[in-house]
């Protein structure tokens, strides 16, 4: 990345040295006279301004364009690499982030699903031989029902060894489909990544901008903008630092009553 | 009862509709966002809205305004589930008269207080 060393306060030491330098020079000349000489190094003096100015833009395009280049993550398959061959960009890595992650959440979804009615399965299956086996116990059961109840016994060991094997085997694929965490982690790294060293790019540039209004005397009226309450702004990070934010549901529920609800 | 469940992501309405189904409310139906929800608010015969502040297009708080200005609907009770945390947005949802706010992430039990704490109202 970008190795020069700007402390965002000052320019560039050659061209404050440069403009000092010249600054003697042209009120040297003026003192003596020669104006056309002093019309000259105002000449040069603005010749370094916009220069400096090129060059820092150069050098943060060129920022810019290797943060581009170099963000791309290792594929480590034929499927990865097809995949990600396709992403030239952020948005693009972004968008495979949010498949990636629902095809993960509807996948957990549908093995839910289909462990959740075995589950209760078994569970009623036992409440019901439970009750029954009591009732054996405590003597109350006719030698007929103890027949049924015995045939009963021998199937619920056949159907719970197979719905467990089943739960068991969506168990095991439920902790398989969060594989996405580490591909879905790396690209959001990367773009994490790339949108610091773009933002550190782009506050050097402002901070150049800000050297050159200082040359050319030029003010900017900022305007503050207001976000209606209106729009949508999603969830919000460090909720627990911010007063205008509810740490969660508790602190709804305390908002809402203090509103008379 | 018949419930309507807007949100843009298929996983949270999904989620919903497992959460719902689970507290015994089987007849439920989706919509992506404010705009294909309307008019199926209006011409469905829905007992109860659970919608989603954040989304393209109409967002639920402008689906709830619509729900309020709207001569037959505007008694339908009204859930917001919903990432939205400010305490303004909280505040403008009540005011235009949300009968509850669930903050995502949100946990079955919540979603459950909350519906119940609306029939109680109602009824």
């Amino acid at each position: 990345m970008s190795t020069h060393t700007n402390d965002n306060n000052s320019l560039d030491d050659t061209i404050t040295d440069t403009l000092r330098a010249q600054a003697h020079q042209l009120v040297d000349e003026v003192n003596a006279g020669n104006y056309a000489n002093a019309m000259g190094l105002i000449s040069e003096l603005n010749d370094v301004r916009d220069q400096s100015l090129y060059r820092e833009v150069g050098r943060l395009t060129r920022s810019l364009h290797e943060a581009i280049h170099n963000f791309h993550i290792d594929p480590q398959n034929a499927e990865q690499q097809e995949a990600l061959s396709k992403m030239s960009d952020a948005s693009d890595r972004l968008a495979y982030v949010v498949e990636m992650t629902g095809s993960a959440a509807n996948r957990t979804m549908d093995l839910v699903e289909a462990a959740m009615p075995r589950a209760s399965s078994m569970c009623e299956q036992a409440r019901s031989l439970r009750d029954d086996w009591q009732r054996l116990r405590r003597r109350e059961m006719a030698p007929a029902e103890f027949r049924e109840l015995y045939h009963r016994i021998d199937q619920f060991f056949v159907t719970t060894t197979e719905d467990a094997e089943a739960v068991y085997g969506s168990l095991s694929e439920i902790l398989l489909a969060q594989d996405f965490q580490d591909l879905t982690g790396q690209v959001i790294q990367k773009v994490t990544t790339l949108v610091k060293e773009v933002e550190e790019n782009l506050l050097s540039l402002v901070v150049m901008a800000s050297h050159v209004d200082q040359l050319t005397g030029t003010t900017h009226e900022l305007k503050r903008e207001n976000v209606s309450p209106e729009l949508g702004q999603g969830p919000q990070i460090n909720a627990a630092e911010r007063a205008d934010v509810v740490s969660g549901q508790d602190d709804v529920d305390d908002l809402l009553s203090s509103l008379g609800f | 009862m018949k419930i309507l469940i807007v949100d843009d992501f298929s996983t949270m309405r999904r989620i919903i509709k497992n959460l719902l189904r689970d507290l015994g409310f089987t007849n439920t139906d989706e919509a992506d966002d404010g705009n294909s929800a309307l008019p199926m608010l209006k011409s469905g015969k829905y007992d109860f809205l659970v919608t989603d502040w954040n989304m393209p297009g109409m967002s639920g708080f402008d689906l709830l305004k619509a729900v309020r200005a709207d001569e037959n609907l505007k008694t339908l009770p009204v859930l917001m589930v919903t990432a939205e945390a400010k305490r303004d947005q909280i505040v403008a949802a009540a005011q235009a008269g949300v009968n509850g706010y669930v903050v995502k992430p949100f946990t079955a039990a919540v979603l459950k207080e909350k519906i119940e704490k609306i029939f109680e109202r109602i009824q």
